[in-house]
Parts: structure tokens; sequence; C-alpha cells
């Protein structure tokens, strides 16, 4: 697979442009979206007020309180910087998606059935939702479609990053066509699904820009949390005026300030729309558009994952296993003239077949006599070749070789053909002019990787479940084969719905996907559904995650980005509200040695004096916003364990952590303080 | 082992083990399953709920239920209201005593009914046998068996699969008084008649010293109030100074019974919890996080009392525990472990003056207070009260197994975090804003009885009591003035309802959601992880919210103190 990369702009790339960004959100109407970044705002414009008061009238400790509020709009920058910066990257991508967007001037025609030279040219913009679209070789595919005549190849690249072209016909489940994609052979008749404006071109780079992001549910929660936070450390630092006023002293607003925004989640609060947007990035730098982050958040939750058995579990297209020789023919025989019929086979199966065929000896028969190669087509449904000696070789399916011959199998034969059928396998026959040589037995493989894949989905307390078409018996030893939890066998899409229902009244959350039209119910019904980008609209529509690259496998990264990201924003919270305590330990004794010299024994960090401890706990706040976007960005590691070990390794981390690095941090930064001479 | 600690193992082992068998006898009683009192109380349940009209059938969600508790603790107060405000015209008052004040009334009748029992007044001069009896000790028992009814209703809300149904709050109220409050607490007062607290209707005594002097020992039906101030976390004594009176706890005996009774309903509810909610682990797990903090506060309490006050060791020579303001016959270990036990209870009754401890010590009493009562708590307020701390804990951490916070199955969302987050804010405001004003205002100011970080303190207490529904004082205090006696009655109202009301919706908005089982993914609330976060974010959450404070009260008296200045 030639894949190109994707443009992820490197953050040294985007910073300059993200800085700008940040002071353009210093709008208040941008601020209020965010309480606790307001709140620091309104704090670091008050003091900036107050200091350039006491800096006008050369009160002393002026200089402290315009420091204090340089770090205080510092820390809203930040915030705002990291924001930015995360946008940035799904900006620079929604450039390169817009360029594929170009106003051109397309064919329409009146019906499907109207002659091709009757089209009409009208402007790609105009496009409305039904109207029958003429494409050839070479167009820019203008809107979302389904082909409703003919077959051709389509360049989709603009959208994937996949290179090698895909097939696209009518009927069947590569029907659908995306707006920005190429026809390279050729043509199609179309009809438009997408109004104007709302095509998924036009969704994919509202969504990468974070236009259109909306808060998800545990993000709202959690920011309904910081607020309340907030307003609790409100009420902490403006009651604590009267009581230090009791207590025979008084406290400079500055300080307060200080203290108020220290104190107030800023880190998480700062970091949260940042992670938010990351995390819709890293989906889709795995190539899969979400359409809500509702679904990301959710696929974090999944408990049951159905997963179709083809191309998830086992290789999409069955391979060789073995060759069976009929009544009379040697394996070598058997090998040479499956080796040469396949040549011409470029599907996968073809390959494998010249894969086993050439571990036999005697099977590298000379390539030279081939007079003509016939390649595998859908309709004949064999491949082969005309030898210069005039010998036809064929492979394909027992039907079409036994209609090519006339011939008829042996009875040995006829009883592997049977058996490879009923095992799940895949029989096909080779012939040699009219004569059967023997059959090929196609097999699902399980992809290697797999069955640990799913023993981390269990550690992690997914169930996986296998949907497959097959009989229950091949179903069964498949399963076990790879280790899945359970299988649905001769699954119908009723059926798929039945046990998606079935799981959700048992409170279970259920992902799953499909391409399939006949899968848009259960895609619509399962928490998280996953439609294949090459499957039909109907399915596109039903999903709430498209995937590109139409990989079924998919599936398990987006519960892992849903995992990460729910897992970052936990653990950034529970670091800045442990933070709290090390800011205590360095404002308060400054605050109130003055009234009760004794205190001096809760300056466990032995700062300075009480203005570079605040403005030390200050400089600390603003700094560790930053030296966190790279976290936020990235995600919190998460290696697929169980939520008991995962608590506690995150725990250690963000909560013991959280309590011991402002120690340290704010000592640093008070030596560093004093050494500049900045109090 | 010193003898303190030996006293507080005991102390221990008796009330788990008495609270593991009443949470048995608790779950039959309030899920309707036959007990062995049934034969006896049962036709007289069923008098009650008929004459009410009402029955366990008639089951409610979480609004009828809220609405079932407002309406009934507001007839509570009128009722007790009224009855203060007309004693003097009442039967019932052999000594004559006249109706009190409007505000003392107000601030009278809403800390009974709301499980407070805050005393602004001193019952044997102000109130008559008929206040105390149809007035008070008919709230000790109603506003206890509403907490009780509270916390099973929210536990349903947990255990809830869909139905949104609470359960009937009248039959929950009225099982909690006829099968559990009434039974403990005859009991009780019969244990304490036995050891020589007065039970009667008779006048004071008029008796002469040996001096020749007249003395006046006032008496009354002391002992069925005390063994229900005990058992329902009232603590609203008898007598004005509540344990420490010889008549209201005279022997070590008494004092180690109204110990137990503080603790005993309020342990149970964790064993109830984790019977109710089908996983006793998740019991265990509560009770371990409560324990904790009840264990190291008794060791922060008592390890100040039992070294003494250096201040004086220096003046006087004198070594040895701190007895200011203890009674002898308790000592300091008793009293240390009742300290302890009295504000991690909310049961808020003394057999010390707290207004004497030592400044740590006080430190560790307002923090009992302040993070909501939830070490044990007020009956039933205590266990709600942690789960409103389990909710947040929950959320804050349980994003970091990457999975929308769960607790019981049952996801935690916007909703219930708003509510929580609103509940939680009747702490920040009843204490730090009210106790703000009253370090403000200067007519309350002439309340404080000392100077300097001390009468912060006392401040910081009479709030934090109020709010936290405790009840106990700094003695110091005088919070007769109508200033406190009004602003004490509305902290009291918001430290109760405040958060009933919030947590019955969290309740409701649980018991619709259908609990997802547990998978190797689910966040675990069992084991020791649990609690130790638990645990954590009741110190961290509580003591960031009020450490400020106390750096300027009990902190700022301790440095002082060791410094040499005493206020």
């Amino acid at each position: 697979m030639s894949k190109q990369s994707l443009p992820v702009p490197s953050m040294t790339a985007l910073a300059p442009a993200a800085a700008r960004q940040a002071l353009a959100k210093l709008a208040p109407r941008l601020l209020l979206k965010n309480p606790v970044i307001f709140a620091t705002a309104v704090v670091a414009a008050m003091v900036t007020l107050l200091g350039l008061r006491d800096l006008a009238t050369g009160v002393p400790g002026a200089g402290a309180a315009v420091q204090i509020a340089v770090w205080l709009w510092a820390a809203v920058l930040i915030s705002n910087f990291a924001e930015a910066l995360a946008e940035g990257r799904g900006r620079a991508r929604a450039d390169s998606l817009r360029a594929t967007k170009t106003d051109t001037m397309v064919r329409v025609l009146a019906s499907p059935d109207s002659a091709h030279d009757s089209a009409t040219m009208v402007s790609s913009a105009t496009l409305k939702r039904g109207q029958i679209l003429l494409v050839v070789a070479g167009d820019i595919i203008p809107a979302d479609a389904d082909v409703v005549q003919g077959v051709a190849s389509v360049d989709e690249s603009a959208i994937t990053g996949e290179s090698a072209p895909v097939i696209r016909e009518s009927g069947g489940d590569f029907s659908s066509v995306t707006g920005g994609t190429r026809i390279v052979s050729d043509w199609l008749v179309l009809r438009v699904t997408s109004e104007p404006g709302r095509s998924f071109l036009d969704r994919m780079i509202a969504l990468v820009e974070g236009a259109e992001r909306a808060k998800t549910p545990n993000e709202i929660a959690l920011n309904i949390l910081l607020a309340g936070l907030t307003l609790i450390f409100l009420l902490v630092v403006v009651t604590l005026e009267p009581f230090a006023r009791y207590s025979g002293t008084s406290i400079p607003v500055v300080f307060l300030a200080a203290l108020f925004v220290t104190l107030i989640p800023t880190t998480i609060g700062g970091l949260l729309s940042a992670i938010g947007i990351a995390g819709m990035d890293r989906l889709a730098r795995a190539n899969v558009v979400a359409k809500s982050g509702r679904a990301v958040e959710a696929a974090g939750d999944v408990d049951v994952l159905l997963l179709d058995k083809t191309g998830t579990i086992t290789f999409g297209n069955r391979m060789a296993d073995a060759l069976i020789p009929a009544q009379g023919v040697s394996e070598a025989e058997l090998a040479r003239a499956a080796l040469v019929a396949s040549r011409a086979d470029d599907t996968p199966e073809g390959k494998s077949i010249v894969e086993l065929a050439r571990k036999l000896p005697g099977a590298n028969a000379a390539m030279a006599d081939v007079a003509e190669a016939i390649a595998f087509s859908a309709q004949a449904r064999l491949s082969g070749a005309d030898l210069t000696d005039g010998t036809q070789l064929r492979k394909g399916s027992v039907e079409a070789i036994l209609r090519q011959t006339g011939a008829a199998m042996d009875a040995g034969l006829a009883a592997s053909v049977d058996q490879i059928a009923r095992s799940g396998g895949t029989p096909l026959l080779v012939s040699q002019g009219n004569r059967i040589m023997g059959a090929v037995h196609l097999k699902d493989i399980i992809k290697p990787g797999v069955r640990e894949r799913f023993a981390e989905l269990r550690a992690m307390g997914i169930r996986t479940v296998m949907i497959t078409g097959d009989n229950p018996l091949t179903a069964a030893a498949i399963a076990a084969e790879a280790g899945v939890d359970d299988f649905l066998a001769e699954a119908t899409p009723e059926a798929k719905l039945e046990l998606i229902r079935s799981e959700q009244a048992k409170g279970q959350l259920v992902a799953m996907c499909g391409d399939g039209s006949n899968d848009a119910p259960a895609l619509a019904q399962a928490d998280v559904g996953v439609a294949m980008n090459s499957g039909t609209s109907a399915a596109k529509e039903a999903a709430n995650l498209i995937d590109l690259d139409s990989d079924p496998t998919k599936l398990i990264e987006v519960v892992l980005v849903g995992k990460q990201l729910l897992i970052s924003r936990g653990a950034l919270t529970t670091f800045s509200i442990a933070n709290d305590v090390a800011k205590y330990f360095a404002i308060l004794p400054a605050l109130f040695i003055a009234a009760y010299p004794g205190l001096a024994v809760l300056n466990l960090m032995g700062l300075q004096s009480a203005s570079s401890a605040i403005l030390s706990a200050v400089i600390f706040n603003a700094l560790v916003i930053l030296a966190l976007i790279p976290l936020a960005l990235r995600g919190v590691k998460y290696a697929p364990s169980s939520a008991a070990a995962l608590l506690r390794r995150n725990l250690t981390i963000y909560g013991l952590g959280g309590l011991i690095v402002p120690f340290l941090g704010i000592k640093v930064i008070d030596a560093a303080v004093n050494a500049l001479g900045l109090v | 082992m010193p003898s303190d600690y030996l006293v507080f193992a005991l102390y221990a082992a008796v009330t788990v083990g008495l609270a593991w068998m009443l949470a048995g006898y608790m779950h039959r009683v309030f899920s309707g399953q036959r007990v062995w009192t049934t034969p006896v109380i049962a036709p007289v349940e069923r008098a009650f709920l008929s004459a009410a009209g009402t029955g366990p059938e008639r089951v409610q969600g979480w609004t009828g239920y809220a609405m079932a508790v407002l309406v009934f603790n507001l007839a509570g107060f009128l009722f007790l209201y009224a009855v203060l405000r007309m004693q003097g015209m009442l039967p019932g008052n052999p000594e004559g005593i006249g109706p009190i004040s409007a505000d003392l009334a107000f601030n009278t009748a809403v800390s009974f009914v709301t499980n407070t029992n805050w005393q602004a007044y001193s019952g044997e001069v102000q109130l008559s046998y008929l206040a105390q009896m149809v007035g008070l000790t008919v709230q000790n028992f109603v506003s206890a068996a509403t907490g009780m009814a509270v916390a099973v209703a929210v536990i349903r809300g947990f255990v809830a699969t869909g139905t949104g149904k609470l359960g009937n709050f009248w039959v929950d109220l009225t099982r909690s008084v006829l099968y559990v409050l009434l039974p403990l607490s005859i009991l009780a007062a019969v244990v304490l008649i036995w050891q020589g607290v007065p039970q009667s209707l008779g006048a004071y005594v008029r008796a002469t010293t040996l001096e020749g002097a007249q003395q006046v020992i006032a008496q009354g039906p002391a002992a069925s109030q005390i063994a229900i101030k005990q058992l329902g976390t009232n603590g609203g004594g008898f007598f004005g100074v509540n344990s420490a009176h010889p008549l209201e706890n005279p022997t070590i005996l008494s004092n180690m019974i109204q110990s137990v009774y503080i603790l005993l309903i309020p342990v149970a509810f964790c064993f109830l919890f984790g019977r109710m909610v089908g996983d006793r682990r998740q019991g265990w797990a509560i009770f371990a996080a409560m324990g904790v903090l009840f264990v190291a506060g008794l060791l922060l309490i008592n390890a100040p009392e039992q070294a003494g006050n250096p201040l004086l060791t220096e003046a006087t020579g004198i070594t040895g525990p701190n007895m200011e303001g203890k009674e002898v016959r308790f000592g300091a270990t008793l009293s240390a472990l009742w300290a302890q036990s009295t504000t991690a209870a909310s049961n808020g009754s003394v057999n010390a003056m707290h207004d004497s401890f030592m400044p740590l010590s006080g430190l560790v009493m307002l923090l009992n207070m302040q993070i909501g009562e939830v070490i044990f708590g007020g009956v039933g307020a205590g266990f709600y009260g942690m789960l409103l701390y389990v909710v947040l804990a929950v959320f804050l951490a349980g994003l970091m197994v990457g999975r929308t916070p769960e607790y019981l199955g049952k996801k935690i969302e916007g909703r219930e975090v708003t509510l929580a987050v609103l509940a939680f804010l009747s702490m920040p405001v009843g204490i730090l804003v009210f106790g703000a004003l009253a370090a403000t205002v200067p007519s309350a100011l002439s309340a404080v009885q000392d100077a300097g970080p001390h009468g912060l303190s006392e401040i910081l207490y009479a709030y934090s009591s109020a709010t936290g529904n405790n009840g106990s004082a700094f003695a110091g205090y005088g919070a007769a003035a109508p200033f406190h006696t009004t602003l004490q009655g509305i902290a009291m109202l918001l430290g109760r309802y405040a958060i009933i009301i919030p947590m019955l919706a969290v309740a409701g908005a649980l018991s619709v959601k259908t609990p997802a089982p547990a998978t190797a993914g689910t966040f675990p609330t069992h084991g020791p992880l649990f609690v130790v976060l638990l645990t954590l974010t009741v110190l961290i959450l509580g003591a960031l919210t009020f450490f400020p404070a106390l750096v300027l009260g009990p902190i700022a008296e301790h440095v002082s103190m060791l410094g040499g200045q005493s206020f």
C-alpha cells in the first residue's frame, strides 16, 4: 500500500500563527466559553489596573504587582496558545482538503437513462440533492453521490491519502462516491446525495478545523465541576479578607488575586479545549472522520465490539491453503497448472495461489510459453492462460470451470470439494484443456496479532463478538482460533440489530462497523457505528464515524483514542487540583507571616520573601500550563490494561506527582526570582 | 499499648460489632422483610400508615420524596416554633417558664428540625417540660428518622434499575422511628436510669448544702432525651452543659454507652449500604475511608490533650494532660474520644468544653464539621454526604481509567456533577460567607469571648457547627444575639436542605439509569485504592476550602502558643 502521509505540520511550524491567534482569542466573547480562563482574565485585568495605579502613585511593591499581572496574563495567553496550536493542526489539514473543492462545470443529465451527449453544463456550486450527473475519466467528482450506472476507477487520495484507485460501480456495497475525489477511468452516472455546502468534504473540513466542535458530555460535566471549584475558591479568597482584618492584618488585593488564580484549576481549564481538539485531530490522522465528538467519547466507554470476521479477524480475502490433485494428476502437474492459470489474477486469492504453488516442487514452469493471459474478471469468475501450443489453462470457481470444460469431477475430488465447502473454506478448480486437474482450497487465515489484540481488549473489559455469515460450525472454529469472546454465525442484518439491542438492554455500550446498506439499521442502533468510506451512503449516513481507509480494525484504534481523550482530561484535572496543596504552602505563610510570625513553619519550601513566594507561585501556575501543552496535544500515554491498573498508575503519576511537582517547581522559581532580583 | 489506645480499640470493636448487627436488621426493616420485632411493631406501623393514607406500595420518584421531606419538616418546624412561643400558656411547666423570643424560637426550631440541636438557649432555665418532650424530643426522633429515610432513598437511587423510584418517605420515616430509634432508645434510657440519670416529671429539687446554702437541682425527664440525643446524632442535651453534667452522664459506663450510641447508626449505614447494593465490599470501602479519617482525627485530638499545655507547664510547673474544661471523672482520654466522635458524627453533644481544648485539637474538630460531617456523620446525613464526595471522587479520577466515570454501574454525568457541586457549595457559603459576616458586622462581634485567633476559631466553630448540623459549640461564644440566632438558623437550613435536595435529585437522576455490569474496564470502587482516593478527595477538597481560614484560627493560635503567646 502506498500511503501518503497526511500533512501534519510540526508544532514549531505552527507556533507563530498560534501565538497570533492566542492574542485574537483574548476577545471576551471567546474567553467566556471557558469559565476558568475567563475568571483568570478578569483578575488579570484587575491586577493590571491596580499595579499601574500603584506604579503611578509610587506605592512600594508596585513592581511585584505589575509582574504578577504579567504572569496572570501569561496564563491566559498560554491557554489560548494551546487551543490555537491544537486548532492549527486541524486547519492545515482542512486547507489541503479545501484545495480539492473547486468550482467546476459539470454535466447534468435529465434522467439516468438520458443519452450522454444530452448533458447540459452547470456550475458545481449549484448542484442540488437528487440531480443526475455524468462524470468521465479525469473529472473531479463535484459532490457526494451514489453511482447509478457504470463502473469506474476512482482516485480517493485527496480524502484518504491512499494512492491506489478504487473501483466504484452501481448497486452493491461500493456504490457511493465522495465529492473531491477524481475519476481516473471510464464514466459514471451519479445521483447527488448531499445538499450544497453540506457535503462530506464540507463536514470534514468543519470538523478538522474545530468549527463545529460542540462540547462532549464529559467535557460539559468537567466544565461544570471546574466552574464550581472556581466559585468555591472565589468564596475562599473573598472571605479571607474579613478574616484577615479580624486577625488584625490586611492583605493586598493583588496578593488575594494571585491566591485566587493559583487555586482555581487553571491547568486543566487552560488545556481542556486543546485536549478535545487534539483528540479529534488524532482521530483524523488515523483517517477516521467523526461526525461528533460525542461518538469519540462514547468509543472510550464501549463494552462490546461487534467485528465483522472478514477483513478484521481474517484477511479480507481467502488464501490458498492446499492443492488437491484429481485422480491421475500429480501434485506437481496441478501446481504448475494452477500457477500459470493464476499468474494473470491480481486478486489476493490469485496471488496466494501463485505463492503456494511456487513452494511446490516442479511448479516453476517457464512463462515464455504463454501466448495470451486471461485476467480474472468477476463476470467470468476465472482466470487463466492460453499457451503457445494451444493448451488452455484455467482456474476459477467450481461452477465456472465445470461450465468451461464441460467435464465432471471424479468422485474423490468431488468429495474433497464438498469437504472444503463444508469446513467454511472456498474450493476452486484448475483445468487444463478439458481436463480437471484438481482443486484449490481457499481458506480464511486469521490475521497475525489479532489474538493478542483481543486479549488486550479483554483486559480493558471490552468483549469482542465476531459477526459472520458462516455456518455456526465454521464460525466456532474461527472464533476459537482468533480468541474472540463470542460469535454470531449466519448473521443477517436483523440478527445483528437484535444482538445490539439485547446488549444495550443489559446496559452495555456497543460499537460496530459495517459497510453495506443492510448494515445501516445496526450502525444507527449501535452507540458507536463506524462506516467504511467505501461503503454505501446509507451506511455512512447511519454511522457516527467514517473510516476513510475502510479498515474494519480501525474500530479498535477509535476506542483507544476515545479512552486516551478521557484519561488526558482526568489526569490533568487531578494534577491541577493536587497542585493547590503546594500553592497554599507557598502563599498562605507569605500572606499572614506579618500577623503571626510563628506561621513561618508553614513555609515548607523556605521561600525567601512574601513577594517572591507569591510571584513564584503565579509564575509556576503559568509555566506549568505551557509545560503540559505537549502532553495535552499528544494525549496521556495509554497502554491497554485493566481499569484498576490504569487508576493506580495514573493516580500515582498525576495525583502524587501533582502534589510533589509544584513544591519543587515553586522552590526553583523562587530561587531564580531572587537570583534575578525581580522582587 | 498505652491505656488510651486500649480504650479506643475497645470502643471501636464494640461500636463496629453492634453496627454490623444493626445493619442486617435495618436492611430487613427498610426492605419490608420480617424481623423479630415485627409481631409487636407491624400493627402500630400499619395503623400509622393507614391513618396517613399511604403505604409501601405507593413508591415516590425523587421529586415526590423530596416534597414529602420538605412538607413534613416544615410542619415540624411550625409546630415546634408555636410550642416554644406559647410554652408559658401550656401545661407541663411546673417551673412556670415564660415564652422565648421570636429569633431564639426560630433558631431552636430550625436547630431541632435539621437534626443540629444547636442550643442557643439553656434547657433547664428556658424550656418547660412540655417543650422539651413534645417539642424537642419528638424532633430528636423525627429529624433523625428524616436523615435515615433520605439516606435509604438515596441509596435506592444508586441501586435502582431504571425505575426512577426511591421508595415512600412516610414508610421509611415510620420504620426508622418504630423499628430502629424507639427500641434502641428505650434500651439505652433504661440503662442510663440505672446509672443514675433522672427520668421524672417532678419539679426541681431544692436542697440545703452542707454550708447551709439553698441549691436548686434541675432534673426532669432526662434519660429518654439523652438516649435519643446520642442515637439520633442530635446532641441537644437536657441540661445546658450537656453530657458534662453529672446528672446527664454520671459514670464511665454511661459515658461509654453514650459514646457508642453516637456512632452506632452512622457506622451501620456503611454496612447497610453494602447490603443494599448487593456488594458488601462497597460498604466496607466507604467504612474504611470514614474509619481512616476518624482514627487520624482521634489520634490528632488525643495527642495534644495528653501532652497538655506547654505554657501552663512553663508558668506553673504542672505537667500532664490538658484538663481545662474537662470532667475529672472522664479525663483527657474519654474527653478526646467524645470530642472526635461528636464532631465527626454531627452529634454535637459534649462531655467536655471544646473551647478549652488545645488549638490543634480544635482544628481537627473544626475540620470534622467543615468537610460536611461525613466521617460517619449524622444518622443518614453523614452517609449521603459521603456519597456526595464519592460522586466527586469518582468523577475526578474516574476519567483516568478512560471511561465515563461510573459508580455501581451508573454513569456519573453532567447532571449528577452539577447537583453535587451545588450541594458542595453549601458548606463554604454557610461557614466562610456567614462566618465572614459574623467577623465583620460590629454588633455580631460582641459574641466573641476571646481575642485573637482563638476568637476567630470561636466564630468558625459556631458557623461550622451550624452548617454541618452538628450543634456543639466553643462554649465561649455567646451566640444568643438575634444576629447570630437568625444567621445560624439560615446556616442550619442551608447545611441540611441544600444537601438533601440535590442528593435526592442525584439519586433521582441515577435511578432512571440502567446499571452496566462491571467489567475489567470498570472503575473499581471496593479496593484499597478507592479508599485512598476517597479519603484524599475528602481531605483535599474539604481542606482546600477551609485551610486559609484555619491558618488564621487554630493554626495561628498554635504557633503563637509555641511562641509563648496565649489569647
